[in-house]
């Protein structure tokens, strides 16, 4: 409530110029927020990363010492990747894709000098850190970290009996409670700046589509993200006060949760898919200097996946006993969504058709994205059909399906908009050659992780296994020489990460001087410096045209600036 | 490639945006948006579980809920509702003239909450708690989700109507509470409906 009266009206108020310690320790600025939530994210990402190593050099070599981790035990290895699953995506693709490409580029993007409740928003990054800080605390209580998997199914979450993590269980969902407080107050934030800020003259249509993308999924989580409460506060109460909502000996029932769960889960998907297909779309156009093949469609079509993500959740449960007749009505829902997403690549495709196109390094990462995620989405029908799915659920099929989604979305697209952005964040070029390097470097050893894992899954291989030693049929020489390749080739993608966070922090300082608008393109925040002083711009601008104006005839220059009078 | 540029319009500085809510009621819907949602999963959950109950519901041996007192105190809830449409009405007229009324609307609500209490300390009494049975887990969930609600609430009330006295109260703001305290009021009898009837 108290916020209304800081509403700050656009371009409006004067600027202090003072930076003191409590401006970057306290910061209200939105870009110094976006940078916080993606300093985090990165951070994140080193241990989400750094997990998937320790557990999958357990797979490949079974038993072994494994180097700066030590060897793994069972526990170990059911709390390695439940986190490594949690924190990739609730502390990585969530902060990054949403809360860093969010707070960063939207006042920019839409010609304002900051969101509409600053406070709101500092507060948003101060409750996500405090989940950082629980979660990593929950690797080190008694116990250990939880176990569970990141879907948390009771009894195994609710019962300490169980997973043997007493404390574990409940400070890592303490952490994921406060991690969504944290989304929901960004996100009101972003759905009221963008509505109730933009620069004079921006219509509906000429908000950038990035800004688009990261409006519609925080409007998903928001409409999302109660059940999961409620179903979380359930589960809370189970592990600390000793209620039985989810135990079926005293009235209560287990599947309840995964409702709750997928009901907020499946949306969720689309709440880091939209962000990313953003950069992606923004990325493309400056590279193939062309404007959006069909805007609108684009747009419209994102609002409907999202209406539609929210029918889709129970064909995560085809096999947890819920009736053929409900999971035939799933099917249907999940092969349906399949239609505006591939739609949406046939528009890229159509954005790239007779553009000339440029292949810097966030081209690349931007095609690589429609790339990968193809082959996601198209392994993604067979999962749906819920006969098949009996046979694959819980494979590695399931497994490399999902990782071929997210890993475009949290890492493929977040490389993309970092190089393409990172001049306007740090006002200095990062470097094209390096960077093609680390590019080759991931986008290979990432198919050789994934592409063996489908066949591992389809030869009957489960998901959330220690070791497959005990397992005859699975224990093979060839099943095991691929666990090897996919293994090494994590290792190696690992190392090439090396070349971009050299790339990354050398070019912060060292890096080419970027001016204003390297990438010539059209959008606002091209307008003012890099990077952007506090508020934004010396003159807030005015905005003329829509964001994609490229190659209009009868101009010397071939894009068109959305600030720039006709 | 010839494309044509989709729309000029010279002049749209006048276009300075007017908005069409304004952004503390934009940023209260989201928020009530959320609540909704939560409270839509509690009240599915809890049905779900109140359908499959093998002995009927209430299970047996449970204390019953006091269906009468509370049809009282939700009329005292709904009140203070009508007294919150009937201060904002009067701002609009004459800002000091809402202050009566904002009062009456917080002091009902603030009644509601305490005689809830009064009514939990009653059933706790009869030995329906938390941990009886899904029964009481459930009552207690729902039932004190919504009394925190309607705590935060009475805290809004409690500042617009500071506000009103020092005369800095913004309409927008008296709008944000109206919002999530016809929130607070509107749901309680649906609420009543699913989990005392
Ligand atoms: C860095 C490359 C990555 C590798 C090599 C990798 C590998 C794996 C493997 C092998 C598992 C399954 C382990 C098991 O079931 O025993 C797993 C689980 C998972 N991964 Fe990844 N992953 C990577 C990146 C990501 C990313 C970027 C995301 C999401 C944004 C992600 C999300 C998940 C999730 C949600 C699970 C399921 C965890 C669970 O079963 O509870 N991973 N990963």
């Amino acid at each position: 409530m108290a916020q209304s009266a800081q509403t700050v009206p656009h371009g409006g108020h004067e600027h202090h110029e003072s930076h003191g310690l409590s401006y970057y320790l306290f910061p209200l600025d939105h870009k110094i927020i976006g940078m916080q939530y993606l300093f985090t994210g990165m951070f994140m990402a080193l241990i989400g990363g750094f997990f998937a190593y320790a557990f999958r050099m357990q797979l490949a070599f079974p038993g072994m010492s494994v180097p700066f981790f030590g060897v793994v035990s069972a526990g170990e290895y059911n709390s390695l990747v439940t986190n490594h699953g949690s924190i990739m995506i609730f502390w990585v693709a969530m902060p990054v894709l949403i809360a860093a490409f969010g707070n960063f580029l939207i006042p920019l993007m839409i010609g304002c000098d900051d969101m509409v409740f600053p406070k709101v928003n500092r507060l948003s990054y101060q409750i996500f850190l405090l989940s950082v800080i629980v979660l990593i605390t929950s690797f080190f209580v008694p116990g250990g970290g939880f176990g569970g998997a990141w879907t948390a199914y009771p009894p195994l979450s609710a019962n300490a009996q169980y997973s043997l993590t007493p404390l574990g269980s409940t400070l890592w969902l303490t952490a994921v409670a406060l991690e969504f407080v944290a989304f929901l107050l960004g996100g009101i934030n972003f759905v009221t700046t963008v509505m109730n800020s933009r620069a004079p003259g921006m219509k509906l249509y000429d908000i950038p589509i990035v800004v688009w993308m990261i409006v519609i999924a925080s409007i998903l989580f928001t409409a999302s993200v109660g059940p999961l409460i409620a179903g979380a506060v359930m589960l809370f109460m189970d592990q600390v006060v000793g209620t039985q909502f989810y135990d079926p000996a005293a009235g209560g029932d287990p599947v309840l949760w995964q409702h709750l769960f997928w009901f907020f889960g499946h949306p969720e998907v689309y709440v880091v898919l939209l962000p990313a297909m953003g950069i992606t779309a923004d990325v493309m156009v400056t590279f193939a200097r062309k404007k959006l093949f069909a805007y609108r469609t684009v747009l419209y079509t994102a609002v409907g996946t999202g209406v539609l993500s929210f029918t889709v959740w129970a064909h995560h449960q085809f096999i947890a006993g819920i009736d053929p007749r409900m999971a035939n009505v799933f099917t249907i829902t999940t092969l349906l969504i399949s239609i505006p997403i591939a739609e949406m690549c046939f528009v890229y495709i159509a954005t790239l058709y007779g553009g000339s196109i440029t292949f810097k390094t966030p081209m690349l990462w931007a095609l690589a994205f429609v790339a990968e995620f193809l082959i996601g989405g198209v392994t993604g029908i067979f999962l749906g059909a819920s006969g098949a799915d009996i046979y694959f659920h819980d494979t590695y099929f399931v497994l490399a399906h999902f990782h071929y989604t997210f890993f475009p979305i949290a890492i493929i697209a977040v490389y993309a908009g970092l190089t393409y952005w990172f001049p306007k964040m740090f006002g200095r070029m990062m470097n094209d050659t390096l960077g093609k390097i680390h590019f080759w470097g991931t986008i290979i050893p990432f198919n050789m992780i994934f592409l063996p894992l489908f066949l591992l899954g389809a030869w009957g291989q489960h998901r959330r296994i220690y070791s497959y030693q005990n397992f005859p049929e699975l224990a093979g020489d060839t099943m095991q020489n691929l666990r090897i390749l996919a293994t090494l080739s994590l290792v190696t993608m690992l190392l090439f990460q090396l070349v971009f966070l050299y790339n990354f922090f050398r070019s912060m300082f060292k890096g080419e001087k970027a001016g204003k608008n390297p990438w010539r393109a059209t959008t606002l925040e091209w307008t003012t410096e890099s990077p952007p002083g506090h508020g934004n711009w010396k003159e807030m601008p005015t905005v003329y045209r829509g964001p994609y104006e490229y190659g209009t005839p009868g101009r010397d220059q071939d894009f068109w600036p959305q600030n720039e009078p006709s | 490639m010839t494309q044509r540029t989709l729309r000029l319009v010279p002049g749209t500085e006048t276009l300075a945006s007017r908005p069409l809510i304004s952004s503390a009621a934009l940023g209260m819907l989201l928020f009530v948006l959320v609540e909704l949602m939560m409270f839509s999963g509690l009240m599915s959950a809890f049905s779900i579980v109140k359908a499959a109950a093998p002995g009927g519901w209430p299970p047996p041996g449970q204390a019953r809920l006091p269906i009468e007192e509370t049809a009282f105190n939700s009329v005292v809830l709904l009140a203070s509702g009508a007294f919150l449409l009937l201060a904002a009405r009067r701002f609009k007229l004459r800002r000091s003239s809402a202050s009566l009324p904002l009062l009456v609307s917080g002091l009902l609500g603030a009644f509601f909450v305490i005689f809830q209490g009064v009514e939990w300390v009653g059933l706790v009494r009869q030995g329906l708690t938390l941990t009886s049975s899904t029964h009481g887990s459930f009552f207690y969930l729902i039932v004190g989700m919504h009394a925190l609600h309607a705590v935060g609430g009475l805290g809004f009330l409690l500042s617009t109507w500071v506000r009103l006295q020092r005369r800095s109260l913004d309409s927008s703001v008296l709008v944000a509470t109206q919002i999530f305290w016809y929130f607070v009021v509107g749901l309680w009898p649906i609420l009543y409906g699913m989990v005392y009837l």
